[in-house]
């Protein structure tokens, strides 16, 4: 596939420059590190590296040219084997997946910190960025060790230099490494450790490569080698004036959201199945079931089931019907569950708790809609036991009370699906040929593709539509 | 009399005395029982004394070559007894010291011989008896002979000098270290059996001092724990100074006549020579003192004259610990100071991890200095390691050459694939300040890197650490 290369940024903030002069011509072989070409800025001339073997096809803006805005396509390169009239021709798609190509070439990449800062504008724009720009994530050979891959979080990881050395050495992911040193400082026989239990490898490039076979592959995860550094907090303030934000620190609850939830967009390929699920006959039964409760002495009922409950019991109940649904991926296999864990998303104040119900399929909407209250009264407390949110193999999340009608959730890793629950709202339907008014609530189930397939996913969607629609089901 | 502790140690040597005061600082009710001196051979008979008369010998050198360096000393000379006695009143103050910084803890003297009865069972604590010593009057303050109860007992008594079969020291023409540092004269001539540290030392001293001294070593290298590099350099000065080194040589036969000894000595190659000289100092080592405290009473395991420890100082029999010389090598007090603490800590409950035996330097002051870490160069790659080895000589350092050091090597071994620092060796004046530098970096994980960012002030002797790390990498600037 051709190679666009974009008019680079040399800083955060920089918009525009002038293309001052190109090194190459056209049909001139270029290889990784060539200098293509400089670019001018008011403050600073820099080069423009190759990062990938090719031939310069064509230019597209001569040299000389005053204020190229960034990111515009200034010239193409044609790929090992690729025709080279043809390239210069068609050029590659815009927004084509250049970046999963990039993990491979990345590591031959010679150092050149001085790119650092372009990387941000780079790296932000898809498909975008593909000359000498996003190599600012691989640390630069040789130089200051610490480049080990850092990838499961994101402050600073302390590690003695040997540590660090050795972790790049063989690929240990250091912020997965538990530090037995002072202040939980990293040594090297942490490392080694955690080398020899194996637990911790850092991504590694092939895991990049396949993540275009996937059914949905994420752009940004493989083009970052599977260590996606993102943003550094200095390139990304740059973009704002100083006196335009405040700081809020992060806590650890906020860094897991972040961390975990990055995780699981780049290694679970999720896909998504939408169903509209009337409501009448659930909220008859609601009505109904709520109305029996027995009161206690100040009238104060036993249970009041919310239609939440009863997503979380039919979820439930869906799971053990598609027994093949409830199930979670584990790396080199897959495990399969007799019982069905249905994980609910409870908002709290800065981030969120998803405390799992045990065996939903089995408890009665009473008892689950007791358990609910009681973890969403904890969660808000922050007083869950670890044991409590971990775990599930589903979850809901429900943002029908903000009057949402359809989103999209991120499946909670390790497990495999997601069901985003929107407003039950009353809509007009098609019913026996004439329209009709009926309660309609909207489910989108986020899907692991390595566990349930479209078919499967639609199986437990439609096991799950079925017991809403017919909630006695639920009952019995 | 039945008094309880927590921590009861036997043995108040460095060891044992700092492991008292940490225990102290954690909160434990401590005693410490001694028989003969606190702060130990070390401070009474090894380290401290033999650095003092070490210290005469080499200001008596500088007098000897003040014409080097532009100044005239006429009539030199020396006192012994003034020498001895300087020796042991350094000592003397620092036993007082001993003593105020464990009243200053809290920390009970108990004085007797120690023996463990019992060691802590359930809620039971465990017990010792402490009977008279004749050894040495107890210091004031001290608790006398009785049984002491301790949930946990801590044997830290050291070791002593090791006897040959048919060349067992007599005090008189055979002697210890003990003998050896308050002599009455100066021998005129000495064969010193043993090449470790101790045997160099008093070689180096008594030869400063002029003394013919002859040295024999059963290994085909002195100083068999260096570097082969290093001691190679030292061999060469010690000869070049005047003593006589016979390596892979092996007493057979020491006859005793009325005041000199005549050894008998096999070299490598099957001959034997004899040598007589006024008196023999036996520095073959040194052995655990395991005996007669009642270990193997309690069924404590030993091997090999140690006793065996999980390397936080705990045994095989709960509530009892060792630490120091007795639960192994390399038997330095440094060494036992830190296993003392981490067995304490460990004890304590505090986060602990076995000492890494291959980041304690060693040192030995003789002239010249020799002073290491970690693996030698032949043992790293006897560890499989690929090794890259930097050697920086005194020789091109300002420093050296203006104290008029001109002599001695420091080398470095780096792990060629991580950059570790394996290990660091060092002969030449003041090498055993400048190791530390090295064991630092090592403990903190550097690698060439760091030591290679890194200052070293000028004009110093530790610029050869520098360049030693510069030279194992190809960048060296001053050879």
């Amino acid at each position: 596939m051709p190679i666009n290369v974009l008019m680079p940024a040399l800083s955060p903030t920089m918009e525009k420059g002038n293309l001052a002069k190109w090194l190459k011509k056209e049909g001139d072989a270029v290889k990784s590190g060539d200098v293509l070409a400089e670019i001018e800025t008011d403050k600073a001339t820099m080069e423009v590296e190759a990062i990938d073997e090719g031939v310069l096809a064509k230019i597209l803006v001569p040299e000389g040219t005053a204020d190229v805005p960034v990111n515009d396509l200034i010239a193409i390169i044609a790929a090992e084997g690729e025709d080279v009239s043809e390239a210069a021709a068609g050029g590659a798609p815009k927004a084509a997946s250049n970046g999963a190509a990039k993990p491979g070439a990345k590591p031959d990449a010679k150092p050149e910190p001085k790119a650092d800062a372009s990387a941000a504008n780079q790296n932000t724009t898809p498909g975008g960025g593909h000359m000498g720009y996003e190599r600012v994530n691989a640390a630069p050979e040789g130089a200051q060790p610490g480049g080990a891959p850092q990838a499961s979080t994101g402050g600073r990881v302390f590690a003695s230099p040997l540590a660090r050395r050795i972790a790049k050495q063989e690929g240990v992911d250091l912020g997965a490494v538990q530090g037995s040193g002072p202040h939980g400082r990293i040594i090297a026989r942490d490392v080694q450790a955690a080398k020899a239990s194996g637990a911790t490898q850092a991504p590694a490039a092939p895991q990049a490569a396949e993540a275009p076979k996937a059914a949905t592959p994420a752009p940004k995860a493989a083009a970052a080698g599977g260590a996606p550094a993102g943003l550094t907090t200095d390139q990304v303030k740059g973009f704002y004036a100083k006196d335009a934000y405040e700081e809020v620190p992060l806590d650890g609850m906020r860094k897991t959201i972040a961390k975990r939830l990055t995780e699981a967009m780049q290694v679970a390929p999720h896909f998504y199945l939408t169903v509209d699920c009337e409501l009448d006959a659930l909220m008859k039964l609601r009505e109904t079931l709520n109305g029996s409760a027995a009161k206690d002495k100040d009238g104060k009922p036993a249970f009041k089931l919310s239609v939440n409950d009863f997503v979380i019991k039919a979820m439930g109940l869906a799971l053990t019907r598609v027994p093949a649904a409830n199930a979670v991926w584990a790396e080199d296999r897959i495990l399969r569950f007799k019982h069905a864990e249905v994980g609910v998303a409870v908002a709290i104040d800065g981030g969120l708790f998803t405390p799992v119900i045990r065996r939903a399929d089995e408890k009665t909407l009473s008892t689950i809609s007791n358990e609910m209250k009681d973890f969403a009264a904890r969660a808000r407390a922050k007083k869950l036991k670890p044991e409590e949110y971990q775990g599930g193999v589903t979850s809901v999340s429900n943002l029908g009370m903000f009057g949402i009608k359809h989103f999209t959730a991120v499946i909670n890793p390790p497990q495999s699906s997601i069901l985003a629950v929107g407003a039950g709202e009353k809509r007009v339907v098609v019913k026996d040929g004439a329209p009709a008014v009926v309660q309609v609530m909207t489910c989108t189930l986020s899907c692991d593709h390595r566990v349930l397939d479209g078919a499967l996913g639609a199986e437990l969607v439609s096991a799950f539509k079925g017991l809403i629609e017919n909630p006695m089901g639920m009952l019995v | 009399m039945s008094d309880t502790y927590d921590v009861l140690i036997i043995g108040a040597g460095p060891g044992g005395y700092v492991t008292a005061i940490r225990a102290a600082q954690l909160g434990f009710k401590t005693a410490v029982v001694d028989r003969e001196h606190l702060g130990g051979i070390c401070l009474n008979w090894g380290c401290i004394p033999t650095k003092a008369l070490l210290r005469s010998a080499e200001i008596y050198h500088y007098f000897q070559h003040a014409g080097d360096y532009g100044l005239t000393a006429e009539k030199v000379g020396f006192d012994t007894a003034a020498i001895v006695k300087r020796s042991r009143g350094v000592s003397g103050r620092l036993n007082g010291g001993v003593g105020m910084l464990l009243k200053k803890n809290k920390v009970d003297v108990i004085w007797g011989e120690a023996a463990v009865d019992s060691a802590a069972q359930g809620n039971q604590p465990g017990q010792v008896t402490v009977t008279e010593t004749k050894r040495a009057e107890a210091p004031k303050g001290a608790k006398g002979a009785g049984t002491y109860k301790a949930k946990h007992i801590i044997v830290a008594t050291g070791a002593r000098p090791r006897a040959i079969p048919g060349i067992e020291p007599d005090k008189n023409l055979i002697w210890t270290y003990y003998e050896a540092m308050v002599p009455e004269t100066m021998p005129k001539s000495l064969l010193v059996m043993g090449s470790g540290a101790i045997g160099i030392e008093f070689a180096s001293f008594y030869r400063t001092m002029g003394a013919e001294v002859t040295v024999v070593e059963l290994l085909p290298q002195i100083l068999p724990v260096e570097d082969a590099e290093i001691a190679g350099l030292a061999r060469k000065r010690f000869e070049k100074q005047g003593i006589k080194i016979l390596t892979g040589a092996k007493v057979t036969k020491v006859e005793k006549g009325a005041d000199s000894v005549t050894a008998t000595i096999e070299g490598g190659d099957g001959k034997t020579q004899q040598i007589t000289a006024e008196k023999l100092i036996s520095a073959v080592g040194v052995v655990g003192n395991i005996e007669n405290i009642g270990l193997e009473k309690l069924g404590v395991k030993i091997d090999r004259g140690i006793v065996v420890t999980d390397g936080l100082g705990r045994t095989n029999v709960p509530g009892l610990y060792a630490i120091g010389d007795v639960a192994g090598p390399p038997m330095l007090a440094h060494k036992a100071e830190h296993e003392g603490v981490i067995c304490i800590e460990t004890i304590k409950g505090l986060h602990t991890h076995p000492m890494d035996k291959a980041k304690i330097p060693g040192c030995t002051y003789c002239q010249p200095q020799i002073a290491s870490v970690g693996l030698t160069e032949a043992k790293a790659k006897e560890q499989g390691f690929a090794v890259k080895v930097g050697r920086f000589p005194f020789a091109g350092n300002g420093k050296a050459i203006a104290l008029g050091e001109p002599d001695g090597l420091i080398k470095t071994v780096f792990d060629a694939k991580t950059g570790q620092l394996l290990g660091a060796h060092m002969v030449g004046a003041e090498v055993t300040e400048l190791i530390q530098g090295y064991v630092v970096a090592m403990n903190l994980e550097s690698t060439e890197e760091e030591l290679m960012h890194t200052v070293f002030p000028h004009p110093t002797l530790s610029e050869m650490m520098h360049e030693s790390v510069l030279d194992a990498y190809g960048k060296v600037i001053h050879t």
